[in-house]
């Protein structure tokens, strides 16, 4: 075990990360690809505060208050965009939302 | 004692992350690992000596943001749908899997290679005074623009859940 020091916490959030990016690639319920972008955030967010700890300095901690500030906004606006479009095509499917296609 | 707890949390994060991306029955599932993914994220912050962000964690992902995904899942009424129809393309797949062990190979070597003990920190650091001083003082501009785009949020997202798009 030994010691605990920044680079346990970043592999933990690059662990974090990597499985967020997995689930927006990989499946396919527009609610669950939202839910893992929210993951990838979070890992960010740990990276940060993690490098604040580490340089004993809260600028990393500040920058992920905002981090958290835009992400609270961003799920409100998604998941209203998510209920605008199911009223409208009744699908939660990406692949049945694909007019914005070229 | 913070070894362990370490080990517990981002056993419990990286688990319930996996729980997040793998629950194929119902988004319900889905949302109620990553409410275990946030606490266990919140546990880590507080070990970073980050109380304040880690009490922000608490209250505004496992109390706000899981519970409008909740109330917007019940609220559609979704049913599980599976993972994408995956291809079966061999050649694609070993790519990726070289490539992802050689990444977390080098990015462990990297920051490996970088591995300081932490300098002590005052026991002001990452209290709600300290950054609440800094956020009002240094960084107040962030917050004023931080405040309108939370009220440009709300209004954007009454406007697109009430109006119907043709």
């Amino acid at each position: 075990m030994g010691d605990i020091s920044g680079f346990h916490f970043q592999i933990v959030a690059a662990l974090i990360f990597s499985i967020g990016a997995l689930g927006v690639l990989l499946r396919r319920n527009m609610i669950v690809m939202f839910m893992s972008i929210e993951l990838m955030l979070n890992a960010a967010n740990l990276s940060l505060v993690s490098f604040s700890r580490e340089l004993g300095n809260d600028q990393g901690q500040i920058l992920a208050f905002m981090v958290m500030v835009v992400a609270a906004v961003e799920v409100a606006v998604g998941l209203a965009i998510i209920i605008s479009l199911v009223r409208n095509r009744d699908t939660v499917n990406i692949e049945d939302t694909s007019q914005l296609k070229w | 004692m913070r070894a362990a707890l370490f080990w517990i949390f981002s056993t419990a994060a990286v688990g319930s992350a996996l729980g997040v991306v793998g629950s194929l029955r119902s988004p319900i599932n889905s949302a109620l690992s990553l409410v275990v993914s946030m606490l266990a994220l919140a546990g880590l912050y507080i070990l970073l000596e980050a109380q304040f962000v880690g009490l922000i964690q608490v209250m505004v992902y496992a109390g706000a943001i899981v519970v409008l995904f909740l109330f917007v899942i019940m609220l559609l009424n979704l049913r599980g749908s599976g993972a994408a129809g995956a291809e079966n393309q061999p050649i694609a797949k070993a790519l990726g899997a070289l490539v992802a062990v050689a990444g977390t190979l080098w990015l462990a070597r990297t920051l490996a290679a970088s591995r300081a003990p932490w300098p002590d920190v005052e026991a002001s650091f990452g209290t709600t005074q300290a950054i609440g001083e800094a956020l009002y003082t240094d960084y107040v501009l962030s917050v004023q623009v931080a405040g309108v785009l939370l009220l440009a949020g709300i209004v954007a997202a009454v406007v697109l859940a009430k109006k119907k798009i043709d």
